[in-house]
């Protein structure tokens, strides 16, 4: 039994709350300032929705036509010109974004030393989206029920504690859609590795509710290459499976062909779904998925 | 050991290793390579996936031959190969080992007798007898067969002798051989030579012969002698396949007396050419001194030419007797010893005066009467020369020696001479009389036809018989001759041209004249020449070619060395008989030099026992090779090689290779660095190792650089560092040379080309940078250092700085040269003495170069260096004086290339109001 493993008794010591808190300030600060640093990047545009709707900001003149109530014309407008004119305001509802990051031990794979694991990449994008939404007016939360969507600054720590916690068990991860609130937006991090039966579960889910949202997959380089050769037995991260080979080179092909398969077919489910897929490097600068999710979030449609 | 074809095996049991290589084989291909173990999240990906290929569990057949090769290599390699090894099969009963003991065997002497001592070490292991025979020292009964012991003992003192084995020898051993039969290891010298092939059937009758050569040529002098002029030596070979090179040295006493190398040819064999001549092109007076040519690296008799009368030619001048008849030429005195002597001598002519000067071995006068000039000539006699006069007209009729006997003449003269045979007079010319034993032209033979038509005569007296040394056939004398000091005259009594006699005509003037020592023989002289005569051996050789004396050894007759046979009781070497010198060499000049061929039942091996080659390293070596690549296929075949470590096991291998691999690319880099520096000022500093001090004098060119760049229109590109072994030097007007205490000293090339750098106008400016705390390089360590760096530098004297040195005003007025020590005066070359201040000058007019060195402890490149933002480096002095500091020592840095550049050029400027004068008028 571990401190860690239960919050209630370590928050009820003032020392282990203490531990607790500087262990989580030791990994926030450089996520919450790399994630702002990225978002930073992302130039930002309109806040608004750019469609017309309640809101404080001037969005557009329009014809008045029937059905419009008297009070709603502007007269300023309407007087330089023969024809009466509604002032709309641009619509400022704030949106709900749910965010799942995979945090199964799949993810903490990297081909490299020097590269950032999957899941450290994927924490990174979802935090600094979370602070461009969260900048942007929106109310953002997780998709399980711990973190509800919010707005404002705490919610931003109150994420990136979440978010820094130690990795799932599961060697494979699977979204989580029941939390989601109907009409809101979701975003799924995940390397999809795991069964795709039960992403097109969640995402059947989230549909039905009218969720729309965005599925990115995070992949190292070595998934996508497979530079293997030789007598290999490869297993996932946890150990739960294991494939031996005599000569991994002659399965580069075919592994491939698989990932490319499972690649179609997570994009024909968002297709279905009214979702967006797309796949993410961590070989690459997070700021082009970073630009991608915000373009795919902020696309009206 | 094993002998399969040319190789064999020391250790031939380790090959059963090789019958393992089939089991290996079986393993190795049934143990797959073991498998990776790796953690991949796309594994969900792979499940199901089958291998298509079952082959790929088996080791593949490439890389098990790899492995098969390289344990087989290895075993190989183990069991100690040997290429061409030579078997010696243990003989059996008596050895004779027999050595040709000439001077073609001196060269590799030692190598001979340990040869002999490990052929005795063997046969006293056997249990044999042995008998040792030197074909040039002969027992006088044959060879005598006793222990190998009772031989090791004797052999330090058997040396090779400086003749080689005659027929009548190889003849008489073989006829003194015992009946019994016996072995015979032969060390010969691989010359070929009548009788050897005779001995070897002799000694082949008796047992198994076993000759041993030297792998190595036989070279030698066939003498020397003057071809054209030049003094030329052959060189003989005995191996002509191949063309190659032989250097003959000439030796000889120098002015001081001292025995040292005059010269060196070479001699170029063509392929084929079994002799070879080397020319050396020397003037006369050092061809003289030459003693001894000799093959450079052969010690041996053979390649050592004494030199001896043959080679030298006198000097003789002839004082004519100025009457200057034209057109009768024929009739000129000179005219007859011009045509004796001018082929075998060197002749001067001209006035007494003149010829003085040029120090000749002899002076002939031709029918001179009194010359003014004798204390000269006689002081000239008294040191050795010899003066040979005729008689003539001028001398009988003037009244030189009738009263007393003159300094220049050997007798007292009557007046007036004697004609006979002449149409005014009875009698018949007169012959000459035989010479005497005491003369020194005894032997001579008398041409007939020689007759004295007329002579002056000699007064009679006590002394004119030991005097004279020819008489015609009535006793009066014909030469005669006085011994002054070392020198002597002699007076001929007759005149140099034919009225008065026809000796002039005959060759026994020429022979006359050659024994005298006036002239050198052209060649050998001949058997009729020495006949009679008796040579003392002065100098003789051994035979490893050294010179010893001949104290002890009898005189030899003249007859023997006419035709000379090389033995015990000839040795080569010097000989001497009165003032002629006669040259005996151990190789006749007709001797040709040729292989020895050995009769068929003769084995012949090499002299080096190791000719054999191990070839185990080479074994391994392939093996190791094998199992590197090994390694590099296993990798690869395991996928090991790919991945994030993929670069690094090429690279190792990449970077092994290219260590090896020659680098060529600097050499381009210098060459593009080199014309940068030639076409540009580029003011340089030598590499301290010291990489601070390295720094700071890099920066403190740089900064001096750029002020040169902003002040002055020399215009200097970036610094460099020199390293002095390797740089080129002449490229660089101005080094900085910053001392450090441990700074190493130049190789002995480095300082030849900082010597050359300086005499072609280079400066160097010794900095020691301890501000000179101890005075001039009394005792800091820098101090220490720069002179013992300095010492082989070719440095003139040097002085503190004088005021009006040129370097006070090459730019800027300076009265002191700070650095960022203002240390005591800097030293540079001192003035020559006669530097004086001329009157209405401010300075004198001191040497004409640039100071080569210029030392000092200031520390300049501290008080130049700027950084790269062109900041100043390191702080000089304080406040406002100290940046004064460092502006005077910018300036001194000025004036310094300055004067490099331009040399005296300002002390040149002083004379310019003058010229302007001058040019007014």
């Amino acid at each position: 039994m571990t401190a860690g493993a239960a919050p209630s008794e370590v928050s009820a010591r003032p020392a282990g709350l203490r531990r607790q808190a500087e262990a989580l300030a030791s990994a926030l600060p450089p996520l919450m300032a790399e994630a702002r640093h990225l978002a930073a990047t992302v130039q930002l545009g309109e806040h608004g929705r750019r469609r017309s709707g309640m809101g404080d900001e001037f969005w557009q003149y329009r014809p008045a036509h029937g059905g419009d109530e008297a009070r709603a014309i502007d007269w300023r407008r309407s007087g330089r010109a023969d024809q009466q004119f509604v002032r709309e305001k641009e619509w400022q509802a704030a949106q709900s974004v749910h965010l799942w990051v995979d945090d199964a031990r799949s993810m903490e794979f990297t081909g490299d030393a020097g590269r950032q694991s999957k899941a450290d990449r994927a924490r990174l994008l979802a935090l600094a989206i979370a602070v461009l939404l969260i900048h942007a007016g929106e109310r953002v939360g997780l998709a399980d029920p711990v973190a509800p969507p919010r707005s404002g600054e705490v919610q931003l720590l109150r994420l990136a504690q979440i978010l820094t916690r130690a990795a799932g068990e599961a060697d494979f991860g699977a979204p989580e859609a029941r939390a989601i609130l109907p009409g809101a937006r979701a975003v799924f991090l995940s390397d999809f590795m795991g069964d795709p039966a039960r992403v097109e579960t969640a995402l059947g889910h989230a549909a039905d509710r009218g969720v729309k949202g965005v599925l990115l997959q995070v992949l190292d380089p070595v998934e996508e290459e497979f530079p293997f050769d030789g007598r290999t037995i490869f297993e996932s991260m946890g150990g739960s499976l294991r494939h031996e080979t005599r000569k991994a080179g002659d399965l580069r092909a075919r592994y491939l062909d698989r990932l490319a398969e499972r690649r179609a077919r997570l994009a024909d489910l968002a297709a279905e779904a009214g979702w967006l897929f797309s796949t993410h490097h961590t070989g690459t600068p997070a700021q082009g998925a970073l630009l991608w999710l915000y373009g795919a979030l902020g696309t009206p449609r | 050991m094993l002998v399969l074809g040319p190789i064999g095996f020391t250790l031939p049991w380790l090959l059963w290793g090789l019958v393992v290589l089939p089991v290996l084989w079986l393993l190795l291909r049934a143990v797959p390579p073991a498998p990776i173990r790796r953690r991949f999240p796309g594994v969900a990906l792979l499940l199901g996936l089958a291998d298509e290929d079952v082959q790929a569990d088996r080791t593949p057949w490439w890389l098990l031959l790899i492995r098969m090769l390289a344990v087989a290599a290895l075993i190989l390699g183990f069991a100690g190969p040997v290429l061409n090894p030579e078997q010696k099969p243990a003989g059996q009963g008596p050895l004779l080992i027999l050595t040709d003991g000439s001077w073609a065997d001196a060269r590799d002497w030692p190598t001979r007798t340990g040869r002999i001592a490990e052929a005795l070490t063997e046969a006293g292991r056997a249990g044999r007898t042995v008998a040792l025979v030197s074909l040039t020292d002969l027992p006088p009964d044959g060879p005598v067969f006793v222990a190998a012991d009772a031989l090791t003992v004797r052999l330090p003192s058997l040396h090779p002798k400086p003749w080689e084995p005659d027929q009548a020898a190889m003849v008489g051993l073989a006829d003194t051989l015992p009946d019994e039969g016996f072995d015979t290891l032969w060390l010969s010298d691989g010359l070929a030579r009548d009788g050897r092939a005779d001995l070897a059937e002799a000694l082949a009758a008796h047992g198994q012969v076993t000759a041993v050569e030297s792998p190595r040529d036989v070279r030698a002098l066939a003498g020397a002698g003057i071809v054209d002029g030049t003094l030329t030596a052959t060189v003989l070979r005995a191996r002509p396949e191949i063309a190659g090179e032989a250097s003959v040295v000439a030796h000889g006493l120098d002015p001081t007396g001292i025995e040292r190398v005059l010269a060196r040819a070479t001699a170029s064999f063509a392929a084929d050419a079994d002799r070879a001549e080397a020319r050396f092109d020397l003037p006369p007076e050092l061809r003289n001194r030459v003693t001894r040519l000799e093959i450079a690296g052969e010690s041996t008799a053979g390649a050592v030419a004494l030199t001896d009368d043959a080679l030298k030619r006198r000097k003789v001048a002839i004082v004519s007797a100025g009457t200057g008849q034209e057109g009768l030429e024929l009739l000129s005195p000179d005219h007859y010893l011009r045509e004796a002597l001018a082929p075998t001598a060197d002749l001067i002519e001209g006035t007494v005066t003149d010829v003085l000067m040029a120090a000749p071995d002899v002076i002939i006068m031709a029918d001179a009467g009194r010359v003014p000039e004798t204390d000269a000539l006689l002081d000239w006699i008294d040191e050795g020369g010899l003066l040979v006069r005729f008689a003539g007209p001028h001398l009988a009729s003037s009244d030189v020696g009738r009263d007393s006997l003159d300094p220049l003449l050997p007798v007292r003269l009557r007046i007036g001479g004697r004609a006979v045979g002449g149409t005014m007079s009875w009698g018949e010319p007169k012959a000459l009389a035989p010479f005497s034993e005491a003369s020194p032209f005894y032997g001579l033979k008398l041409p007939p036809d020689v007759t004295v038509t007329a002579q002056i005569l000699a007064q009679p007296g006590p002394d004119l018989a030991q005097a004279t040394i020819a008489t015609l056939a009535d006793d009066t004398p014909l030469v005669t001759r006085r011994r002054v000091g070392d020198g002597q005259i002699v007076l001929f009594h007759v005149s140099a041209n034919a009225e008065w006699s026809s000796l002039p005509l005959s060759g026994l003037f020429v022979q006359m004249l050659e024994r005298l020592a006036v002239t050198s023989r052209a060649e050998r002289p001949a058997a009729a020449d020495l006949e009679g005569t008796t040579w003392q051996a002065e100098k003789v050789l051994d035979g490893f070619g050294t010179l010893g004396t001949a104290d002890d050894r009898p005189g030899v007759a003249g007859e023997k060395l006419a035709d000379p046979v090389i033995g015990p009781d000839l040795l080569p070497g010097l000989y001497a008989s009165g003032d002629r010198r006669l040259a005996l060499n151990a190789v006749a000049p007709d001797r040709a030099l040729q292989r020895a061929n050995w009769p068929a039942p003769v084995r012949v091996e090499g002299l080096v026992v190791a000719r054999e080659l191990p070839l185990k390293g080479w074994f391994l070596t392939v093996a190791l090779i094998l199992l590197m690549a090994d390694i590099l296929a296993a990798l690869a075949l395991g996928g090991r090689l790919r991945g994030s470590r993929a670069g690094v096991v090429p690279a190792v291998v990449l970077g092994v290779a290219l260590a090896l691999a020659p680098q060529g690319a600097r050499a381009e880099q210098d060459d593009a660095a080199l014309v940068r520096e030639a076409g540009n000022v580029v003011l340089a500093h030598v590499m301290t190792r010291d990489a601070e001090t390295d720094r700071i004098a890099e920066a403190g060119l740089w900064g001096l650089s750029e002020v040169l760049f902003a002040r002055t229109s020399v215009e200097p590109v970036e610094p460099v560092g020199v390293n002095l072994e390797t740089d080129e030097l002449s490229v660089f007007t101005f080094l900085y040379w910053p001392v450090t205490p441990n700074q190493p000293a130049p190789s002995p090339q480095a300082y030849a080309k900082l010597n050359r750098y300086l005499h072609s106008g280079g400066m160097i400016l010794f900095d020691t940078r301890d501000a000179d705390l101890a005075g001039f390089g009394a005792s800091t360590p820098e101090g220490k250092r720069l002179q013992a760096l300095a010492a082989p530098l070719d440095i003139p004297p040097l002085e503190p700085i004088p005021k009006d040195h040129v370097l006070t005003r090459a730019f800027y007025l300076l009265q002191d040269f700070p650095g960022r020590y203002a240390g005591p005066p800097i030293w540079v070359e001192a003035a020559p003495a006669d530097a004086e201040q001329v009157e209405g000058m401010p300075f004198r007019n001191l040497n004409d170069n640039v100071t080569p060195v210029v030392i000092g402890g200031n520390d300049w490149a501290a008080a130049w260096a700027v950084d790269d933002q062109g900041r100043q480096m390191f702080p000089v002095g304080r406040g406002l004086g100290g940046e004064r500091q460092r502006e005077i020592a910018y300036r001194f840095g000025v004036n310094l290339v300055m004067h490099v550049l331009t040399g005296n050029y300002k002390s040149d400027q002083v004379h310019v109001p003058a010229l302007l004068e001058r040019l007014g008028q």
